[in-house]
């Protein structure tokens, strides 16, 4: 923090002698950020944004929603039909969601891309996934909400995971239900934590950003610089202002799904009340959650398949310590860029066999997807640092390949486009 | 080389929604695509289908199928069928509601009014199910949104009864119809030419009922459409020129240091 900052005003000064409230919003408009960030950085912001639209819009629709396994559907009608705006707010939330996700999925491959993760910002990077771990959580848990079909069978499947557990597994997933099946107290905690949830991660999300102000961000080039220097900007106007302007093509893409097509993104089963008497014919759970779906489908073996599952996240926790080379961009990893893109399609890969059913070259197809998942972390990864000739890295943003003796065509070419 | 711009994004986003499009119709044929007033950006229901679609589920489908969701109000309600006050009062008077407990502690029957909800045919999912020979008709409220195939799947199915193709063994009560799910349907058709009288003279054809009952349900599923639209529309011309105006900004925020955006 700047300490050098003192307010004008002597009220001003007496309150933030106490409570330094005033020096962290200098710094926050103050902090000096790469200039040559392009707009896959401005999904921080977006996202930001995702978070408190749906606290706002949950906050409304948890005013009008019965937690009850008779009533929920009713109110979710009842909010649809009665509450004056009600279908703008619930369609809000649900799309909400799913535009939360495309743009955390963007914010991670970015920093995937980009060597974000690596030292110094490993820390930034395992509060990351610990808020998308959480995300993940809130987002099965909130489907379940309007008690439809899909609702209750997704919660059935998911729930039943852990009866994978040897010994103890029975007795958990009782535990975890409140009951021999899924059923109302299972809507009733589900609704609770769906409620909590948010508020914790907005309390990671505040370290998120603490432990991204302590190295500072990272950039396309991937490469340290002097803070502040001519390579850096002010948050504000600079970075505030081209935020803005991101988040609002996003939002023309979030309104177009919210006003004229609503329910795209959803399944149509779960419209049909929730039935413990009838399964739907496919079980699928929302596309957010289908690349790991896949993988769980893909184990002949139920725990082994749970493990697997888990292990698909949690093995992005060692990502810091898997990836070998020191070379943080992947514009100067000319290797390491096929590899990525190879990875990216693999992951798109297992979200389509996710959706589709689990049989003949389908599962065929989710095997070699998972197989390859865990290979880029544990053979490519850690590999490729050590075979890999990375271009020459620029000496500073001004001026890339001051000095390095290497082609200033190069490296212009890669990040300038941005 | 590979590059990294915006012209990616747009692929990889329209890959992703193509992948997560489920596709689940492959025990059913396609549905019969019909070019629904209400299906483009700005679409609206057809005031008169939507008057005629009532007439056709009050004196049809309305003797099996529930409508819970739905209340006599909402038939005048503005981009519903729009029905007038004396007439929505009409309707909902038609219909028997038993209320109370009253200060004697007794249910009475009174006349139906606007704020009622749709009187269901059936007092509980059990009695329908043991009437209508182990099938219960659902609920029409959001049956549209229920579907795959939405208003399509509707018309289809209501207009899909076929002879059973040679070799295919139907129980009682089981009929033969291409377009539902498995191919068979414990409703019998419950369309047929002139079932109905229409009071504004128009055809009762089999084809014509079919769209405006379905019609009916597409408004019942999503009373809220033409509203939808009507606000994205605006909106989304809000946000675009608000954009711009954030864009030239930015332009000039940024001219001040020598860097591209």
């Amino acid at each position: 923090m700047s300490n050098e900052y003192t307010p004008k005003s002597k009220a001003g000064k007496w309150f933030n002698d106490r409570l330094p409230l005033l020096t962290l919003g200098s710094h926050l408009t103050d902090y000096p950020t790469p200039k040559n960030l392009n707009y896959w950085w401005t999904f921080g912001g977006i996202l930001t944004f995702c978070l408190l639209t749906q606290i706002i819009t949950g906050i409304v629709l948890a005013m009008h929603y019965v937690a009850h396994a008779d009533l929920a559907f009713a109110s979710v009608e009842h909010i649809m039909r009665n509450v004056n705006y009600g279908w703008l707010i619930r369609y809000i939330h649900s799309n909400g969601a799913s535009m939360f996700f495309l743009a955390v999925y963007i914010h991670i491959f970015r920093s995937l891309f980009y060597g974000s993760y690596k030292s110094p910002r490993e820390v930034i990077w395992i509060i990351g996934l610990l808020i998308y771990l959480l995300m993940m959580a809130t987002a099965f848990m909130g489907y379940v909400l309007p008690w439809g079909q899909m609702s209750f069978w997704g919660a059935t499947v998911i729930t039943s995971l852990f009866s994978a557990i040897p010994l103890v597994g029975e007795s958990i997933t009782t535990w975890l239900w409140g009951a021999y099946s899924v059923d109302n107290p299972t809507l009733n905690r589900f609704f609770s934590l769906h409620y909590l949830f948010p508020f914790l991660i907005v309390g990671l999300v505040i370290l998120h950003i603490w432990a991204l102000h302590v190295p500072g961000n990272n950039n396309p080039i991937g490469i340290d610089i002097k803070k502040p220097s001519k390579d850096t900007v002010p948050f504000h106007p600079y970075i505030t202002i081209k935020d803005a302007f991101a988040l609002l093509l996003f939002l023309i893409i979030f309104s177009g799904f919210v006003f004229f097509s609503p329910n795209v993104l959803g399944h149509s089963d779960n419209y049909i009340p929730a039935n413990p008497l009838v399964t739907p014919a496919h079980i699928v759970p929302e596309w957010y959650l289908l690349p790991f779906y896949a993988i769980l489908r893909s184990v002949p073996d139920k725990l082994g398949g749970v493990i697997l599952m888990f292990g698909s996240i949690f093995i992005l926790f060692v990502l810091p310590w898997l990836d070998t080379s020191k070379v943080r961009s992947a514009v100067f990893r000319p290797m390491y860029r096929y590899f990525y893109w190879i990875f990216v399609v693999d992951v798109l890969l297992l979200g389509y066999m996710g959706a589709m059913p689990a049989e003949g070259i389908y599962l065929a197809l989710a095997r070699i997807g998972t197989i390859y998942y865990f290979l880029h972390f544990i053979v490519v990864l850690p590999v490729l640092g050590l075979l890999e000739k990375t271009d020459p890295i620029p000496m500073s943003i001004s001026a890339p390949v001051l000095s390095s003796g290497a082609d200033p065509a190069l490296a212009k070419k890669d990040y300038d486009k941005i | 080389m590979i590059r990294f711009n915006f012209k990616r994004l747009i692929i990889v986003i329209s890959l992703t929604l193509i992948f997560i499009k489920p596709l689940f119709s492959a025990e059913t044929i396609d549905p019969i695509k019909v070019n629904w007033s209400f299906k483009e950006l700005t679409g609206k229901f057809d005031r008169a289908s939507l008057q005629r679609g009532f007439q056709v589920y009050k004196e049809v489908c309305a003797s099996c199928h529930s409508m819970q969701y739905l209340s006599y109000r909402n038939l005048g309600e503005p981009g519903g069928p729009e029905f007038t006050q004396e007439e929505v009062k009409a309707i909902a008077a038609s219909v028997e509601i038993e209320d109370g407990p009253d200060s004697q502690g007794e249910m009475f029957v009174r006349p139906g009014k606007p704020s009622d909800k749709f009187k269901s045919p059936y007092p509980n999912v059990e009695a329908s199910t043991v009437a209508n020979g182990g099938a219960y008709p659902p609920d029409m409220s959001v049956l549209v949104k229920a579907r795959p195939g939405g208003a399509d799947y509707m018309y289809s199915v209501l207009m899909g009864y076929e002879e059973p193709p040679a070799g295919m063994k139907l129980d009682d009560g089981v009929y033969y119809n291409k377009y539902m799910i498995g191919q068979k349907i414990k409703m019998s058709s419950p369309l047929s030419d002139g079932i109905v009288e229409y009071s504004d003279g128009t055809e009762a054809t089999m084809d014509q009922m079919a769209k405006d009952v379905t019609t009916f349900l597409a408004w019942a599923a999503e009373p809220e459409l033409e509203e939808r639209h009507r606000v994205g529309f605006k909106v989304i011309i809000y946000l675009i020129l608000l954009t711009i105006l954030v864009y030239l900004s930015m332009k000039k925020i940024w001219s001040r240091i020598d860097s591209e955006i």
